[in-house]
């Protein structure tokens, strides 16, 4: 099976540059391995050092390898000067640096803390193939979580599925699905499958690309909605994950729910690998 | 008396007609981009085939998804109704009726007259229609006619996590990579989707004999998994797409 590539979203790297890590006392890293993504974040004395995101591909085995080779590009630091490091994600037994695997909810609820700050207490991780509602404490601890991991209706995978439909690229289809002056009613199906061949049957009536991506969109903002219904929204309310970079989700989710999501200053993926770099400097402060 | 049931369906379009309750045309065509020119040539065809013109048709009853676009239609049933009528005539001794369609699976308990005792319906989800078995066919880089035979050269069961299909194409990219044969992959395809049945006949419970019907009914491998999950001897009539239309037509003699 050959995809064509509108899917492939923009993988990316980052290195504070107002940093040097010769110059830390502690050094740990996070590393979160998905179905679709991997990241890989290295954090010194508490703060953001580095970090890489990209595509899990279908070699898992070696994709937390690869994304932490990537974060340490340029960098000069060397995995053995990383003094722990934890592991998270459906693939966090196949870190094989890792001292310690955690699960990703805690991970989830522990980085969007720091990345969002102490007033967050609903998060909504929208991955690769799976959707996670979950409430948190000030300190960052799960009180509470909701997950959807068997459908892909709210998940990036759905999301490549429509942008390889229509033929525009994925880092585009959010901007693309405001760009209709009315909002067109959401397409019937929340699967995926079946939501394609309606989007099909749509585009042959002469629907515009955006109408469709529009219809496809408001759908998934939707069933998301519910999600975090059945939580309950308690502010502030803060966005992970891939789908976060999506304005025609965050604008449809925002607009439903009457909660304004907080801004992110950090890539929006790496809250998972975040919290597990944050748990890792925990366990080596106290001699694990 | 002439009837014709129509049962415009996801992929695709059936058309049924009888004399006298004796079928003497059918067809099933692709139902395509615009149903309303395939319907028009799906009439053509069975029109021929059956020796008759339309408006020497006393009633017509149209069924399916797309039931309301089929403008000759004098009334519209349910599918659930429809199949559990064609299913009785067939073999009076069928009590489940099961269904899989492209983008829908029924399980349905009839009685002895063929009226509808239960039922339950997958219709929100590709898991379990024929539109997950398209998707992994297209994993696997072969034809829908392939899968099935495929499977049977199956030699152990291989456990898919995935139940969505969209993820199953990507386990099935995996598993590729993972060097798990051809066959096994597609028996686990299967599998899957014979789980998803099952489920909904647990729903209104079996009771034998069991009928097997739509377009996924032709895939052997599917049928394998089936049987071994229910653990029954399973019915597949000769044409398991046209039940539905047959079951309409039959109901449009007014018995």
């Amino acid at each position: 099976m050959t995809m064509a590539e509108f899917w492939r979203w923009t993988e990316s790297r980052w290195t504070a540059p107002d940093k040097d890590w010769k110059k830390a006392k502690i050094i740990t890293a996070g590393v979160d391995v998905g179905s679709v993504s991997s990241q890989a974040v290295v954090m010194a004395d508490g703060e953001l050092y580095c970090y890489a995101n990209r595509r899990t591909g279908s070699d898992s085995p070696n994709s937390a390898t690869n994304a932490m080779n990537w974060a340490l590009e340029g960098t000069g630091l060397t995995l053995d000067k990383i003094q722990y490091t934890v592991g998270t994600g459906y693939g966090r037994v196949n870190v094989p640096f890792s001292q310690r695997a955690i699960t990703e909810i805690a991970c989830h609820g522990r980085g969007a803390s720091f990345m969002y700050g102490p007033t967050v207490r609903t998060v909504l991780d929208m991955g690769g193939q799976d959707c996670k509602a979950i409430h948190i404490d000030e300190k960052g601890k799960v009180t509470n979580f909701l997950m959807n991991d068997k459908c892909a209706a709210g998940t990036g995978r759905g999301l490549e599925v429509f942008a390889d439909l229509l033929g525009v690229s994925i880092n585009e289809v959010g901007a693309l699905s405001l760009k209709v002056e009315e909002e067109p009613p959401p397409v019937s199906s929340t699967c995926v499958v079946f939501a394609k061949s309606e989007a099909s049957g749509l585009l042959r009536e002469g629907w515009p690309k955006e109408k469709v991506i529009a219809a496809y969109t408001s759908a998934m903002a939707h069933r998301v909605v519910t999600l975090l219904k059945r939580i309950g929204m308690e502010p502030d309310f803060a966005i992970s994950g891939g789908i976060a970079k999506n304005i025609g989700i965050v604008s449809r989710l925002e607009k439903e729910l009457g909660f304004k999501a907080l801004k992110p200053i950090y890539d929006t993926q790496i809250a998972g690998a975040l919290g597990a770099a944050l748990f890792a400097k925990a366990l080596a402060e106290k001699g694990k | 008396m002439v009837t014709a049931g129509v049962d415009v369906g996801a992929k695709t379009i059936k058309i049924i007609i009888l004399r006298n309750g004796r079928i003497i045309g059918q067809t099933i065509i692709p139902a395509g981009y615009d149903v309303r020119e395939s319907m028009k040539a799906a009439w053509a065809d069975v029109l021929s085939k059956a020796g008759v013109q339309l408006n020497q048709i006393d009633r017509i009853i149209s069924t399916g998804a797309g039931r309301k676009e089929v403008a000759e239609a004098n009334d519209q049933i349910t599918e659930v109704s429809a199949v559990a009528r064609g299913a009785i005539a067939l073999d009076p001794r069928i009590r489940t009726v099961v269904d899989v369609g492209a983008e829908e699976g029924r399980a349905i308990q009839i009685n002895a007259v063929g009226q509808v005792l239960d039922f339950a319906i997958n219709e929100k989800c590709a898991a379990g229609t024929g539109a997950f078995t398209e998707a992994m066919a297209r994993a696997l880089e072969v034809t829908i006619d392939q899968l099935g035979p495929l499977s049977l050269r199956s030699t152990k069961a291989v456990a898919m996590n995935a139940q969505c299909a969209v993820f199953a194409e990507s386990e099935l990219v995996t598993l590729v990579h993972s060097k798990t044969s051809k066959p096994d992959m597609a028996r686990a395809v299967h599998d899957a989707i014979a789980d998803r049945i099952v489920s909904l006949v647990r729903r209104v419970g079996m009771e034998k004999e069991v009928l097997l019907v739509g377009g996924v009914a032709r895939n052997v491998g599917f049928v394998e998994s089936l049987k071994r999950e229910l653990d029954t001897e399973i019915f597949i009539p000769e044409t398991p797409e046209t039940v539905s239309a047959y079951g309409a037509a039959l109901l449009a003699t007014g018995k």
